[in-house]
């Protein structure tokens, strides 16, 4: 328990010292303030508090920035070491590497946890300070960051993943932005053009609304919209959500971090250094 | 048998179809100083790992103080520097270190560690700042911690200036002094030579010699050389008297094995006056890592 605790405490202490948590909490911030004050526009014509919108704002915003935040602290994590020559020396001590691996996950959704809780809590606060809101809104503001916060913990062990299996630190960068591409947007085209391909509409209904949350980031964006009535109608997406089972998306995005993180752990077992 | 803390059994190590190690056998006791050499590629980073327990063995047995290489016991009782190592940049000397000793379990008394290696004024500074030979004594501090019963030093002395190697070698003596099984492995033969109890040499995966210097010599057989100065115009005399060759105006030299090295002596002391000098000079390490190197190549 200390090697786990000092673990996570010096890769925070590095997260700290490199100002990246420092950056990414301005980052979230900033963008959560400009699509809050941009966005607030159609308040009146839909009939939802300001709050709301902000949200369904904010939500498209997550999908795209937590992902992007997460693999940027992670794809370092094990490739690095293992370039600076640091990671043999360590594999060298007591620590397992399950300890290892779980203490830099924990530092770095702390931090993660921390940007977007600062980030979308304040801009959150200024969207009710301004435009109102209700116990309604303020769920759909928790389960943002809620989401968001898991949406970063799979990709920060997707990061490791490709961390654990890159023989570079830049190969791991390189595969990270790839993965990203593909999870974010690539995959979601993909679907788009299913879709427009289907002729008979039997895709459309039955398998696409499956094949979208089985992606942690669709499953992101389908949780926090069929959730709340309110976000479904800011965002126009009430379809495809209504299609589905209620626990199908939070199903997904809950199993997702898990069965990442097993990936990254059996892909770390078989690095030697 | 029982006294090695370190014992390395047959071990073999295929990587694909290559084999890195074959049939290499190794034993090292508390206290002891032993230099592994060997080529690029020779096998003793991979020897190491095995040791370490970073990547498993094909064949044979390696116990550490007791334990299979990798196990909770065997990692506690290893120390390990590895080949220019560095450490992530944003940390200072202090706060790497004392994650190490909280992985080791043990307290440590940290600021002073990093005192003994000489960086008393820099373990406050980021290591991104440090030098090379900075950084390896922050490796060497690391190696320090919790009284190791085995420590494998991977080229401990690479980028150090001449100063740093001396007090590297003597922080290598007290470790030895105080129990410590030391496995070096080097390419800068000339300190191996004077610093440690025992050599061992790897050629191409298979340890070709393993003894102490002396004894490796002696079996050798290589030549010591005898360079003896003479006085005025003797040389050519010298030359002929004693069978050896002439190597500029005034000295001659002969190449003797070494159990006819005091015949050859006492046959130069003989000749009185004409002789003004005698130098001596026995096979050095190089000479001998060369002829173990090279045994059995053709």
């Amino acid at each position: 328990m200390t090697r786990f605790l000092s673990i996570a405490a010096t890769e925070m202490l590095i997260l700290r010292r490199n100002r990246w948590l420092l950056m990414a909490t301005i980052i979230m911030l900033l963008f959560a303030l400009a699509l809050t004050f941009a966005g607030s526009a159609p308040t009146g014509s839909v009939g939802v508090d300001m709050l709301t919108v902000s949200v369904t704002s904010m939500t498209t915003l997550s999908v795209y920035l937590a992902p992007l935040l997460a693999l940027m602290i992670s794809f370092d994590a094990i490739a690095g070491e293992a370039e600076r020559g640091s990671l043999s020396l360590l594999l060298s001590y007591p620590a397992g590497r399950g300890e290892i691996l779980l203490g830099k996950f924990a530092a770095h959704l702390a931090a993660l946890a921390f940007a977007m809780t600062i980030g979308f809590g304040s801009a959150g606060a200024i969207a009710a300070w301004f435009g109102g809101a209700g116990p309604e809104s303020l769920m759909a503001l928790a389960r943002l960051i809620g989401t968001s916060i898991l949406l970063g913990a799979v990709f920060l062990a997707l990061g490791y993943l490709v961390s654990a299996l890159s023989r570079s630190a830049t190969a791991a960068a390189g595969l990270s932005a790839g993965l990203w591409l593909v999870f974010v947007v690539l995959y979601d085209l993909g679907l788009l053009g299913a879709v427009v391909m289907d002729a008979s509409g039997d895709f459309t209904r039955s398998i696409f609304p499956w094949l979208m949350v089985a992606n942690p980031a669709d499953a992101f964006r389908v949780w926090n919209i069929s959730a709340s009535d309110g976000v479904a109608m800011a965002s126009g997406m009430v379809g495809a959500a209504q299609a589905l089972p209620v626990w199908a998306a939070p199903l997904s995005l809950i199993l997702w971090p898990l069965l990442a993180f097993a990936l990254a752990r059996a892909a770390f077992k078989r690095v030697e250094p | 048998m029982t006294d090695s803390v370190l014992t390395i059994d047959s071990v073999r190590k295929d990587r694909g179809k290559t084999t890195v190690l074959d049939d290499v056998s190794l034993r090292v006791a508390p206290g002891e100083r032993v230099a592994l050499l060997g080529h690029n590629g020779a096998g003793k980073s991979t020897l190491i790992k095995l040791i370490l327990g970073l990547t498993p063995l094909t064949d044979g047995q390696i116990r550490v103080a007791d334990a299979k290489p990798g196990s909770a016991v065997a990692r506690r009782t290893t120390a390990y520097l590895p080949e220019a190592v560095s450490f992530h940049p944003a940390l200072t000397g202090r706060e790497q270190l004392r994650l190490f000793a909280r992985l080791d379990g043990q307290k440590a008394d940290v600021a002073g560690l990093l005192d003994r290696v000489g960086l008393g004024d820099a373990m406050d500074r980021r290591i991104g700042a440090y030098s090379k030979g900075m950084r390896q004594r922050l490796g060497l501090a690391q190696v320090l911690l919790g009284n190791p019963k085995v420590a494998l030093l991977d080229e401990p002395t690479s980028g150090l200036d001449p100063i740093s190697r001396q007090d590297l070698y003597t922080i290598i003596d007290e470790l030895a002094a105080g129990g410590t099984a030391v496995l070096i492995a080097s390419h800068a033969l000339t300190e191996v030579e004077a610093q440690t109890d025992r050599i061992a040499i790897l050629r191409k995966g298979i340890k070709v010699a393993d003894d102490t210097l002396a004894n490796l010599s002696a079996r050798a057989g290589l030549p010591t050389r005898l360079r003896i100065r003479a006085t005025g115009e003797h040389a050519e005399q010298i030359a002929q008297a004693t069978g050896g060759t002439r190597i500029n105006g005034a000295a001659v030299e002969i190449l003797c094995p070494p159990d006819r090295k005091m015949e050859e002596l006492r046959r130069v002391a003989a000749m009185g006056d004409v002789v003004a000098d005698i130098e001596m000079t026995p096979p050095r390490l190089e000479d001998l890592y060369r002829h173990y190197a090279k045994e059995g190549a053709q």
